[in-house]
């Protein structure tokens, strides 16, 4: 009836992935290891493609800001869109002529050093540990964030790039209500738009964001008693924060998905309702 | 009524088992309950610590079916009609007996951390703090000390990293001292040095399990980490520190 | 049994109890350079002061500035019946605010006034907004500061350490014998004085907001040390304690909910506390539900609600309307603030008791009324002390926080045991430090420490016995019984003879198993003590022929004029056995008398 004695007293044990749960704690690290894994397939698949970034005057969020373009590759911006003309010489021809190479490391780097994505990605791929009170995966000398992953203290610069990252992709949205002068809307104008949205959502929920504009001072009226500009900005930076989480996955999700309806429309195989008629 | 069973850890540091109990359980009943009564048919002997018996005290931390919980405050419908329940003690402290552990290391960690330091009053006897100012230390103070955070941080639980982490807990107590608009004493160097900001790896297990719902990790322990960020890392503010003779904009 | 192989630690002053009366008086030891020990029966930080909810008393006057220490005194008097210490309540009230500042400079984030200054919020029995708070939640913030002050000064604090009785000598209290609960080991204690800040006794009843820790061991090693208590008839019945689920009956549900606007229910849905206003409050009570309405939008002139009438009123209340048929389906009364405040509201000022319902009861406290009864909850009663010192009258032996007698007379205000654990905490620890002075350690009897260390280990060692756990349950049916919230002679007769057969049962208790952490052996050790607590209340109650504040007597119905001459004194005789006698009660002194009768204008016209 009574069972063998535990590895440790208390009946716990300590080998790797060990626990006394009886639910399904493997399906969130799973599920979010998963999901991530996707994306990163699918934006370096469409970087390598270097082609159907552009219709109309959607450009996709993966791809921008365009430095240098090829204009002869399929669904790709004029060439005076790019910032600096066309593809240089000296690219090495084993990689593609894909405007995306030179923008896709900003954003990567916000997103790899975020509070929340560290959360994910410590659970599902590093497994320190894989879930709450899952024995983690054993380690000779646990560093945490202090030697190997230091640098994930400079998360406020890449916070800045991100920002950067925003006020281009609000001129893109803002230029996708305009073809050829033109203004109308279209669906590709609302699925930019949402995109800068959430983004925003994502962005300026940032933990480092909540401290840089308050959420350093100890005191949020001293010494007057009036309320600080930053508590308010502290305030609403915090209800973003909140859910932190939520804005990260919707707004990676969209981007990808924005590419996405982009590629399709610039290909052909969706046709983007609009008021410009083409 | 109905009968439930339980597998309840008996023993202490030499060893020790599961052993099985059944009792009748009525409506609404917590584990903190069934313990009792299994103390009071079965085992007398049965050791567990328990207070309030309200989710107000924090004694009566355990791990139930592998959760940490507080048992009075884990409901018996919570589970499944034929679910056998397995209550252990808490797995990061060292076991005195039973459901007991010598949670006595926790109270070390308090003693390190340097107290409240307030600043002068006004003329009239009073501190003047405004409710918005003290709102964010309030969060940190609902903390009841039950140690179930300090339980589930696999710094402590897993790499037994006691020496270079203080865990949740107590950077929530840090996090209630430095951002309260009164103190004036600066932990900011120990933070980083001694109590381990850097060890945790923000994968929010503390939080997940606190009772009182504080948000741990991103009001407490992240915003302490920028802190240390603020005096350590940011390459911006040291040339300012540098230009401006150690002087942080604010 | 070799007594020289027993652990013996030595302390200047030994504080017994680690609540916020046992912490203060501890610092205040600690303060004054003595060597201080202080023992927990518990882990620190987890005694009964984390329970407190409402706040703590004290007439700051950050809220309404008409508020001073006379109008808290003349509150407090009357809450009491007119049966405190007249000197105590009057300390209390003058270093109330004092001490809640300190709790402050020490660390406290209390609520706070729009100007910034110490909120305060509306208790049952306070004529203004009196109570220092931190939401629903202000003793874990007090015991929490203290507890963070504490361990820098250098108190030796001795956790899951409980004392079994004191060591005299000649007389003196020179020490105490305890054991370590995680081993079962006895240790000795030796000091110049002890102060014991043991809190209550209310495990002495089935439905009671204590927990197992509160099982009156101060009151049974005072007593047995030849201490007199004093006023133990008066046993506080909060009158909103959980009704259902069964496993969490008598928790507490705090006054604060009636503070913040919360009604008092019958189940025709009546607010039936208009029916109950005694005449003493009448003027001061709203006798309408537009005035009290009317009060709780802020209207300083309208009366205040009777749900806010003392806690003795109300529970006598509910207890009728559930007699009487009126009540709800689970046997209390409902207590709705959901129909009175927003929901937002409830959460903010009321988090814990929205999770207490939520997770306990699955009731929704922003939706739907809750269901609460009378449930024991304090001894105004206690370790008769000095007024100034504390001392009580065995030589060495103090006692501050609810253990001791006399501050709250026959009643206690709501929020006004906050203030009492640091107030008498501080003035006990004053007072041991001063008597000690140029004394040195006394030598210990080992005869008698044997004896109290081989009572303890009998229980261990004998072939068979009682279950202590179920002589427990024995005891809270016969105290829940006979000694309720309303009394005849009769059945306090009958209970005290059923006493004598409890007595009985205890001394044959067999405990199983060793006595490493052993909670059978624990609880079979506390049960001497509840029933020196239980005989107390008893005899006391019996000798009291009237009805006042938390004493109510079917048979001799309301307050009686003679009432207020004496107050009813327990001490053991020669022979072992329980003396309880009226003691005259002295002349108040005229100042006092003259404020506690005073009428609200004059004294809020003394302000400043």
């Amino acid at each position: 009836m009574n069972q063998a004695t535990q590895d440790k007293p208390g009946g716990h044990k300590t080998s790797f992935a060990s626990t006394q749960r009886t639910d399904m704690w493997w399906v969130e690290p799973l599920l979010t290891g998963l999901g991530f894994l996707c994306f990163v397939v699918y934006t370096t698949w469409a970087m390598w493609q270097a082609n159907h970034y552009w219709h109309g005057s959607y450009l996709s969020p993966l791809y921008s800001p365009v430095l240098f373009v090829d204009p002869t590759a399929p669904g790709a911006v004029p060439l005076e869109h790019a910032w600096f003309g066309s593809w240089p010489q000296w690219w090495p021809k084993f990689l593609p002529a894909s405007p995306a190479m030179f923008i896709l490391m900003g954003p990567l780097a916000f997103r790899s050093t975020c509070y929340y994505y560290r959360k994910f990605y410590y659970r599902s791929y590093f497994l320190t540990p894989p879930a709450c009170a899952v024995t983690a995966l054993p380690q000779a000398d646990y560093k945490g964030e202090t030697k190997l992953f230091l640098f994930q203290n400079l998360h406020r610069y890449t916070l800045y790039i991100a920002v950067g990252y925003i006020i281009l992709l609000a001129y893109d949205a803002f230029i996708s209500y305009f073809h050829h002068g033109k203004p109308g809307i279209g669906v590709g104008s609302l699925v930019l738009t949402i995109n800068v949205i959430l983004l925003s959502c994502y962005t300026f929920g940032c933990h480092a964001w909540r401290h840089l504009v308050g959420g350093k001072a100890d005191c949020f009226s001293c010494p007057a008693g009036k309320e600080h500009l930053g508590h308010k900005a502290w305030s609403k930076v915090s209800m973003l924060n909140h859910n932190h989480q939520f804005w990260a996955w919707v707004s990676m999700i969209w981007v990808g998905f924005t590419d996405f309806y982009v590629r399709m429309v610039s290909m052909g195989v969706w046709t983007d309702f609009n008021t410009w008629g083409f | 009524m109905a009968k439930r069973m339980f597998r309840v850890w008996r023993g202490d540091a030499d060893g020790g088992r599961f052993e099985e109990y059944t009792i009748d359980v009525d409506q609404g009943m917590v584990v903190l309950d069934c313990i009792h009564r299994i103390q009071a048919l079965h085992a007398t002997d049965l050791a567990c610590r328990w207070n309030c018996k309200a989710g107000k005290c924090g004694s009566c931390s355990m791990e139930i079916n592998g959760k940490p919980r507080l048992s009075c405050m884990t409901r018996m419908n919570t589970f499944a009609e034929d679910e056998v329940i397995t209550v252990q003690p808490i797995k990061t402290f060292p076991l005195i007996k039973d459901l007991v552990t010598d949670v006595s290391w926790n109270y070390e960690q308090n003693k390190r951390i340097a107290p409240f330091k307030p600043g002068k009053k006004n003329k009239d006897g009073n501190h003047v703090m405004y409710q918005r100012d003290v709102e964010r230390v309030q969060e940190f103070r609902k903390c009841i000390e039950c140690y179930l955070c300090q339980n589930v941080c696999h710094v402590l639980r897993d790499h037994d990293k006691k020496d270079k982490f203080v865990g949740p807990r107590f950077m929530i107590r840090l996090a209630s001292l430095e951002m309260h608009p009164l103190d004036t004493e600066d932990r900011i160097p120990k933070i980083k040095e001694e109590y381990g900001t850097g060890m945790c790896n923000i994968t929010k297990c503390c939080t997940q399990v606190c009772p009182e719902h504080i948000q741990i990790t991103d009001n407490g322990i992240i915003p302490l980490k920028e802190r240390v960020v603020s005096r350590y890392y940011d390459p911006i503010l040291a040339l300012w520190r540098k230009i401006f003779s150690k002087k942080d904009p604010s | 049994m070799n007594i020289s192989e027993i652990q013996t630690i030595e302390h200047d002053v030994l504080v017994v109890g680690a609540g916020g009366a046992g912490i203060r008086a501890a610092i205040e030891c600690a303060q004054q350079g003595l060597n201080t020990g202080m023992l927990s029966k518990s882990l620190l930080g987890k005694a009964h002061t984390v329970m407190a909810e409402g706040g703590m008393a004290a007439a700051l006057g950050n809220v309404d500035k008409r508020d001073n220490w006379k109008i808290h005194f003349r509150d407090t008097m009357r809450g009491g019946k007119f049966l405190s210490q007249w000197r105590m309540a009057e300390l209390h009230a003058q270093q109330a605010p004092d001490r809640v500042r300190e709790l402050e400079e020490w660390g406290a984030v209390f609520d706070r006034t729009p100007e910034g200054l110490i909120s305060q919020r509306n208790f049952g029995g306070h004529r203004y907004p009196r109570l220092a708070h931190v939401g629903d939640r202000t003793g874990l913030e007090m015991i929490r500061t203290l507890q963070d002050f504490c361990v820098h000064q250098g108190i030796h604090c001795h956790m899951e350490c409980t004392a079994l009785d004191l060591l005299l000598n000649d007389g003196e209290v020179c020490g105490l014998v305890a054991y370590w609960r995680e081993t079962g080991r006895f240790v000795i204690f030796r000091a110049k004085a002890v102060v014991f800040a043991t809190g209550g006794g209310g495990k002495a009843w089935k439905i009671t907001s204590n927990s197992w820790e509160y099982s009156g061991d101060g009151f049974g090693m005072a007593y047995r040390a030849g201490a007199e208590l004093i006023d133990m008839e008066f046993t506080q019945f909060h009158p909103t304690g959980m009704v259902w689920p069964p496993s969490v009956r008598g928790v507490l549900v705090t006054e604060g909910v009636r503070g913040d606007g919360g009604v008092l229910l019958n189940n025709k849905g009546e607010r039936f506390m208009f029916k109950y206003i005694p005449e003493r409050f009448a003027s001061e009570t709203a006798d309408s539900e537009e005035e009290a309405n009317r009060w709780l939008d802020g209207d300083k002139d309208a009366r205040r609600p009777p749900e806010l009438l003392t806690r003795d009123v109300v529970a006598k209340a509910i207890k009728k309307e559930v007699e009487e048929g009126r009540g709800s389906p689970h046997g209390g009364a409902f207590l709705d603030i959901a129909s009175r405040r927003p929901a937002e509201f409830i959460k903010k000022k009321l988090p814990s008791m929205y999770h207490q319902f939520k997770e306990l009861a699955e009731v929704d406290i922003t939706k739907e009324p809750m269901e609460v009864g009378p449930t024991l909850h304090y001894f105004m009663g206690g370790i008769r002390v000095d007024h100034d010192t504390q001392a009580s009258t065995v030589p060495g032996l103090f006692a501050c926080g609810e253990c001791a007698g006399g501050m709250h007379g026959a009643n206690r205000l709501g929020g006004n045991s906050l203030s009492d654990l640091l107030v008498f905490g501080k003035l006990a620890g004053a007072g041991a430090a001063n008597y000690i002075k140029g004394k040195s350690l006394k030598a210990v009897d080992e005869k008698q420490a044997t004896a109290i260390i081989r009572s303890a280990t009998d229980i261990l060692n004998r072939e068979e016995g009682p279950n202590p756990f179920l002589v427990h349950e024995d005891l809270q049916a016969v105290m829940q019984t006979n000694v309720g919230i309303v009394r005849t002679g009769e059945e306090l007769q009958k209970g005290i003879t059923e006493l004598q057969r409890l007595k009985d049962d205890a001394a044959k208790v067999k405990a199983h198993a060793t006595s490493q952490y052993n909670p059978g052996w624990n609880e079979a050790i506390d049960l001497s003590n509840l029933i020196v607590t239980a005989e107390a209340v008893a005899r006391s109650a019996l000798l009291r022929e009237e009805s006042r504040g938390g004493h109510t007597r079917v048979d001799f119905e309301g307050e009686r004029e003679e009432g207020l001459t004496y107050n009813v004194v327990v001490k053991r005789n020669a022979k072992g056995d329980m003396d309880a006698r009226r003691e005259k009660r002295p002349e108040p002194p005229k100042a006092l008398a003259d404020i506690a009768y005073a009428n609200l204008e004059d004294l809020e016209a003394q302000n400043g």
